[in-house]
């Protein structure tokens, strides 16, 4: 029964000496091979070196020398984050067999406190897609209903902390990936300010928006799990030195003391249920000493279109350097450079990638620049101000986090306008560069989990995990029948 | 805007993807339709702002010119699909001699 306990349950076991590191990995080593055939959330799992780490992670505790409380609890990572000795495939026929000569950033910061890989975690290809149906190893499936989606791009690491594969997970937000998933799959997910966390060693998707975050399987783990990823880092240009002040035990507040904002905009086209749900919540938090003030976020009907514009153009750059010479995948069909190129490209990536590309290139071409990609980047900015104008009066924002619970596979692979368009409601954050948490509130007629999203201003993590520490206990606890 | 197959064809060529006759028919509909969407940003007024690349004041962060430990060449070669000697083999780039 490992498998359910929080991270301070685990460390305490730990340090009374009641389990070792190696338990803790045999429990949802178990887990994974009892249940993953039908989830699908990893595509690697070393068995072999799981127990290595565990048991050394047992060796140094018994010396004393245990690298935080938390020294040995296993954590899956999302598979576009490096990960030396270990297959990284960003879930591509590109980077199949791809095997990391260095670290990410975020994974020493593991390794650095004890925590110990329990796997890499399935995802849509180049974290492009809202469902993981875009991964080259086969769609994850939603724990709650396998037929429905676990959401994504960080489907996978959703999943397997909802089905109890795992504690805790590592994730990538560019439009909602952390959030979409944890809302879908009933967890809780955490995008951080931009900056917070280094992105060296991300596999970069577009690199103004992509920031790594978090999955519990409550607010705590959540918040503790991105305290040990925080931080500065120098190999990072865009990393911001700041200091990390949400440690889960100095996350008490006060309802008397927080102004919520309720911008209308973001509950229009929400399903009933959602609506009903979150603002169910409102009204309880309202009743509880919250004050609650309507806002208007006005932009809202461009995020998407903006969105869109500038990730596809930044991935269509930092994709270019999949080419088959230094690494990955490369065709064999080629007998000149620029076929090499071309025919490795167009055989290793998949059709969402290809079109992501394809829609990037176009806005970035000659003739079209000003008219599409400059014109979204000067969008970026009035929804900029408009999270900045917001945040003078209010301290967070409640929204719901997607408009419809899970959908089912298949419903969204031929309708790419249809599944952009359901990133609505998280992609602004990503464009503001603010922090944003997606946690359980409940279910829906069909049983499926709906997500209540908090944002804050940047660098606000602390007021946002406070927050949602509270509303998580006025949420009846859910969990999928696995 | 409709993309026609032309402007597949040349956006395919800049992208270095090599696209099937299925691919450019399905992605000439698709990118139609999604940048017919996304003209919507046309709707906003931005004479007067300015465009946002980036959330963090971009600063240049400067190091000292020192020598430190780079991948090694062990590590290069197992990455390489092809790789002899100490190089990495790519086809005859010069052509036509």
């Amino acid at each position: 029964m490992l498998y359910k306990y929080n991270f301070e349950e685990l460390a305490l076991l730990l340090e009374r000496g009641e389990v070792r590191s190696v338990d803790i990995a045999d429990s949802f080593l178990k887990r994974i091979q009892n249940y993953d055939k039908k989830i699908n959330s990893f595509i690697t799992v070393d068995e072999e070196k799981l127990y290595l780490q565990a048991e050394e992670s047992d060796a140094r505790r018994k010396k004393g020398g245990e690298l935080s409380r938390y020294d040995g609890i296993p954590i899956a990572v999302k598979d576009n984050i490096c990960t030396k000795g270990i297959k990284t495939t960003c879930a591509s026929k590109i980077l199949e067999n791809f095997i990391p000569p260095y670290n990410a950033a975020v994974y020493e910061k593991l390794k650095g406190s004890g925590f110990i890989l329990l796997g890499k975690t399935n995802m849509d290809e180049f974290a492009m897609g809202s469902t993981t149906e875009a991964s080259f190893f086969g769609p994850s499936k939603n724990p709650y209903n396998t037929e429905k989606v676990p959401g994504g791009s960080s489907g996978g690491s959703a999943a397997a902390v909802s089905a109890n594969l795992a504690p805790a997970a590592i994730g990538s937000d560019t439009g909602g990936s952390i959030r979409q998933p944890a809302a879908f799959c009933g967890v809780t997910g955490i995008k951080p300010t931009y900056g917070r966390v280094s992105r060296y060693g991300l596999v970069a998707f577009a690199s103004s928006l992509d920031q790594i975050g978090t999955f519990g399987n409550c607010v705590d783990d959540a918040a503790l799990l991105l305290s040990v990823i925080s931080g500065y880092d120098k190999r990072d240009s865009t990393s911001i030195d700041v200091e990390v002040d949400f440690h889960p035990e100095k996350l008490r507040d006060d309802l008397n003391e927080i102004v919520i904002g309720v911008p209308d905009e973001y509950f229009k086209g929400v399903s009933e249920d959602i609506r009903n749900n979150i603002e169910g919540k409102l009204k309880e938090l309202e009743v509880n000493g919250a004050k609650i003030e309507k806002i208007s976020l006005k932009y809202i009907d461009y995020a998407v279109p903006v969105y869109y514009l500038i990730a596809t153009a930044e991935a269509s750059s930092n994709l270019a350097r999949y080419d088959g010479i230094r690494y990955g995948y490369r065709s064999d069909a080629a007998s000149t450079l620029d076929e090499l190129y071309s025919k490795t490209r167009s055989e290793g990536f998949g059709k969402e990638v290809k079109r992501r590309i394809m829609l990037g290139t176009f806005s970035l071409s000659s003739g079209y620049y000003d008219a599409y990609y400059l014109k979204a980047l000067k969008g970026r900015t009035l929804i900029i101000e408009d999270f900045k104008k917001a945040f003078s009066k209010v301290d967070v924002i409640i929204t719901p986090t997607t408009t419809t619970t899970a959908y089912n596979l298949g419903e969204m692979i031929n309708d790419p306008l249809q599944m952009y368009m359901s990133d609505i409601l998280t992609i602004s954050a990503n464009l503001a560069g603010i922090p944003g948490i997606s946690i359980p509130a409940g279910l829906d007629r069909e049983g499926l989990p709906i997500g209540l999203q908090i944002m804050g201003s940047h660098f606000r993590e602390k007021k946002i995990f406070g927050l949602a520490a509270i509303i998580e206990k006025i949420c009846e606890p859910i969990h999928p029948e696995i | 805007m409709g993309i026609d197959r032309d402007t597949i064809l040349k956006v395919s060529k800049l992208a270095r993807l090599e696209l099937k006759d299925e691919e450019i028919a399905e992605f000439s509909g698709q990118l139609s339709d999604i940048l017919s969407y996304v003209e919507k940003i046309n709707e906003l007024d931005t004479d007067t702002v300015k465009p946002s690349d980036h959330i963090v004041d971009l600063k240049n962060v400067f190091r000292d010119d020192e020598t430190g430990p780079s991948i090694k060449p062990e590590e290069i070669e197992k990455m390489a699909p092809q790789f002899e000697g100490g190089h990495i083999i790519v086809p005859k780039i010069i052509e036509g001699s």
